[in-house]
């Protein structure tokens, strides 16, 4: 079955990219511009099987984020993989702490994009 | 056009909306507003500048865009005081990033001499530097481009011979014991092992030992584990990589069994995740040479040796965001423009098939007043022009995009003069057609770069007059009757008449007994051939000429007026339509022609009386509301009729011109208001003295757009002011 995958990032171009990338792979896409926009894109549609998110946003940044879907019963289970812009291991341990599955570095590269997601989603 | 060019025009789109919230939060910091929101919303946007950079490698761009994010984390740690010098610094800052995303966009670069300052007292600010401070849980290695590049180091050990084992009995063994914290982030054991099970063939073994009885068992603890045996091509990186997001939240070891194939040992992320140094590497090659299992593996793929997990940093990234932010924005999707002008091209269509359906009703006799056809006739007209005010929104955009340009061209022009500036914008969001908009950069950024150079005196000269140090320049944008009017106000020493007049009458632009009002001596300096200072200054000079400021100002539909108090000031105007594509006009008759009378030009309507017509000289007036003004017969002056026509016969149009200039157009007869849609005479046809543009009548058939200044014009000296040129305040 055809996976869905919501991107999280306020950056127009990082939401491009990544649906660029993630339509060529085959993977259906949603799309929320930061936190607050996730929540409710969650809300109104079916559920993804991976969220792919930014850190970096207005309103309700990555991390906050992450934390909302962790501490909602119906959503706690989504595989979460995080973007970062460099290879910080302070960020990552931050993304990790809120309950990141996974992560992926910008400039990310397609195939390890979906390497990515193909090792959180079931 | 491939998928990553349509990209990459998306993020040079990005770029520009980017570079103005940094240029107002900013412009913001300088002001003293540091608030959180504000400093993050900087930092935001130099940090998405460079995310999206990345990936289009951008270096120049993407280097200059990671120590300005860096030096504006310490403002925003709050570690760096946002004082004037740091603001400072950042502004010309943002204005070389300005320049590289330029220079990204067209393919070149940025002179190093230009970036390599900045990035210096970047550096120095953020206490890289000498002499710089704190720092000491930052990264404290130079930023190194190539640290950006993530592509994966392609090692190629096939040199060291076959030591390969066969690849028949299993290559490594895999334990893994997952904890809670593991499902808690989402991760899920059975999709690794899957995984697992995609890199060769598989044998695993599931210990159940610690499931506990049922009534102790917690439904979200982790009390299974796994060994699995790997056989075939495999790598123990690509083992690794699999259990990259995992490995923190299980225990994992991972044993090589026999002697590992070595053809292809990858190293994942060149470094930049797993921070897997050379020495680690060497040291499990080593081991694999000698045939002994790899050194103990977890630890050592563990994130790099670099500093430890900053607290200041993680503290920073929690109020980002916390409580209510901004206000929320309407949705918004973007649409191509060809699409929304093939949309208004229709709508105009439209509007004018009504038009002339309605007219065809009315003269068939089929649509009498009140009648059901009438009825439908005049929804269909009401909805019609609903349709045209909405698609004609769709183009309008607030004239912030421009204005936030300015601010970088008052620092420009004051260093280079040495005076000093205050910046003020009213009005940012003032909503005009998208063409407008972008055709205002031009004669802005040549108005407030004369406004600075001519129009501000020295600092000297402003203390000796009693004037502050600083001088103001103002830059405002309002609606007035429904067109957009916006000025460029400074508080400087005004024009200087006496010198205007003496260069006028010196270049013979007007007569040496030129009897002019203050306010006609002032519009002087617009005239085409009006050489400004005795000293040419490199900033207003640039070739573009207060005359070419004026053309393209006309070319918009729009006038330029200035007007200039002695000591106090100058003010220039510029008065604009929202559109370019849809007027509001007065339809009127003279002789068997339909013209169109702009509605915002009339002041009122009548029917001139014979005791209030009057010669003067060769031309006639008449007397109007106390005033005796000029009457203009516009079917004479436009060469309908060879002989005037009788005033006592004809309707008459007081109209405003430029400079509240008055006039009455005397007309055959007047038929009705109407909204019409332009169309460009110059672009279809070819300029015509006296007439704007072009519609289609409620006949079908081709009307013109009277251009009421242009009726003015020889009426006084006016015909001079074509074009103009800036003037020296000093």
């Amino acid at each position: 079955m055809t996976k869905t995958i919501l991107t999280v990032d306020d950056s127009r171009t990082m939401r491009e990219l990544l649906r660029s990338a993630l339509v060529e792979a085959g993977f259906n896409i949603l799309q929320a511009e930061d936190g607050i926009h996730g929540l409710e894109v969650l809300r109104e549609n079916a559920l993804p099987d991976v969220i792919i998110t930014d850190i970096n946003m207005p309103r309700m940044n990555g991390l906050e984020f992450i934390e909302a879907v962790r501490a909602d019963r119906g959503l706690r289970a989504i595989p979460i993989i995080v973007l970062t812009t460099e290879s910080d291991p302070a960020k990552k341990d931050r993304a990790r702490n809120a309950g990141a599955t996974g992560w992926i570095v910008k400039p990310f590269d397609p195939q390890r994009l979906v390497g990515a997601i193909n090792r959180v989603a079931a | 056009m491939s998928a990553l060019d349509e990209i990459r025009i998306v993020f040079f789109q990005e770029c520009e909306e980017q570079l103005q919230e940094l240029e107002t939060g900013l412009t913001a910091m300088a002001g003293g507003e540091t608030d959180a929101d504000t400093v993050n919303a900087v930092f935001r946007a130099v940090h998405s500048i460079k995310g999206g950079a990345g990936a289009f490698a951008l270096k120049q761009l993407v280097g200059f865009a990671h120590v300005f994010e860096t030096t504006l984390d310490e403002v925003r740690q709050g570690r760096l005081d946002p004082g004037p010098e740091v603001m400072d610094v950042m502004l010309r800052s943002a204005d070389v990033l300005n320049d590289l995303v330029a220079a990204g966009r067209d393919g070149g670069e940025v002179e190093a001499e230009r970036t390599a300052p900045l990035l210096a007292e970047l550096e120095r600010l953020a206490g890289k530097g000498p002499g710089g401070h704190g720092g000491e849980d930052e990264d404290e290695t130079p930023f190194n481009f190539d640290d950006l590049d993530f592509t994966p180091v392609a090692f190629d050990l096939g040199d060291l011979g076959d030591l390969d084992g066969g690849g028949d009995g299993p290559k490594f063994r895999v334990s893994f014991r997952p904890r809670p914290e593991l499902y808690a982030k989402a991760n899920e054991a059975t999709v690794l092992l899957r995984e697992l099970g995609t890199l060769g063939p598989v044998s695993t073994t599931c210990n159940a030992d610690a499931l506990p009885l049922l009534d102790a068992l917690d439904p979200e603890g982790a009390y299974l584990a796994w060994t699995i045996e790997i056989s075939g091509d495999v790598t123990e990186a690509q083992i690794r990589e699999i259990f990259e997001f995992a490995e923190w939240d299980c225990d994992l070891t991972i044993e090589a069994l026999g002697l590992a194939d070595l053809s292809e040992i990858a190293v994942p992320d060149a470094g930049a995740d797993t921070g897997i140094s050379v020495a680690d590497l060497l040291a499990r090659i080593q081991g694999e040479l000698t045939g002994a299992p790899a050194p103990e593996a977890a630890p050592e793929a563990a994130p790099a040796p670099a500093p430890e997990a900053k607290p200041a940093a993680e503290a920073a990234e929690k109020p980002a965001a916390g409580g209510e932010k901004k206000e929320e924005a309407a949705p918004v999707i973007r649409v191509e423009l060809p699409r929304v002008d093939k949309l208004i091209d229709l709508v105009g269509e439209l509007v004018t098939t009504q038009a002339i359906l309605s007219q065809r009703l009315e003269e068939s006799g089929a649509a009498t007043t009140g009648s059901d056809l009438m009825n439908s006739v005049e929804e269909l007209q009401r909805l019609t022009r609903d349709l045209q005010d909405s698609v004609m929104a769709v183009r309008a955009q607030p004239v912030k995009s421009v204005f936030q340009r300015m601010p970088r061209i008052v620092r420009e022009v004051a260093s280079a003069t040495g005076k000093k500036v205050g910046f003020q914008t009213r009005g940012e969001n003032t909503e005009v057609d998208k063409t407008v908009v972008e055709r205002l950069a031009e004669p802005l950024t040549h108005m407030i770069r004369n406004a600075i150079d001519h129009g501000l005196e020295s600092p000297e000269k402003r203390l000796a007059a009693g004037k502050p140090e600083e001088g103001t320049v103002t830059l405002s944008a309002a609606h007035r009757s429904g067109r957009i009017v916006i000025e460029i106000a400074d508080d400087g020493a005004g024009i200087n008449r006496s010198k205007v007049r003496e260069i006028a009458v010196n270049k013979g632009l007007i007569p040496a007994d030129a009897v002019l009002t203050d306010e006609e001596t002032d519009q002087l300096i617009m005239l085409p051939g009006f050489s400004t200072a005795t000293t040419v200054s490199n900033i207003s000079g640039r070739g573009v000429g207060m005359d070419v400021v004026k053309q393209s100002i006309e070319a918009l539909g729009g006038r330029l007026v200035i007007t200039s108090r002695p000591g106090f000031g100058s003010t220039f105007t510029m008065n604009l339509p929202l559109t370019l594509a849809v007027l509001d006009g007065m339809v009127v008759r003279v002789e068997e022609d339909t013209l169109v009378v702009p509605l915002a030009s009339i002041v009122v309507t009548f029917r001139p009386q014979p005791e209030d017509l009057q010669m003067i000289g060769a031309g006639q007036a008449v007397k109007v509301r106390g005033s005796t003004l000029p009457l203009i017969d516009v079917g004479l002056k436009l060469g309908y009729r060879t002989a005037p026509a009788d005033p006592l016969t004809g309707v008459a149009i007081l109209v405003e011109g430029d400079n509240n200039r008055r006039v009455a157009l005397l007309v055959d007869d007047i038929r009705g208001q109407r909204q019409v849609v332009i169309k460009s005479l110059e672009k279809n046809y070819r300029p015509v003295p006296g007439i704007a543009a072009a519609t289609i009548s409620g006949e079908g058939r081709v009307a013109l757009i009277i251009d009421v200044d242009a009726m003015m014009s020889d009426q006084s000296f006016d015909q001079f002011i074509l074009g103009n040129e800036p003037i020296a305040a000093e």
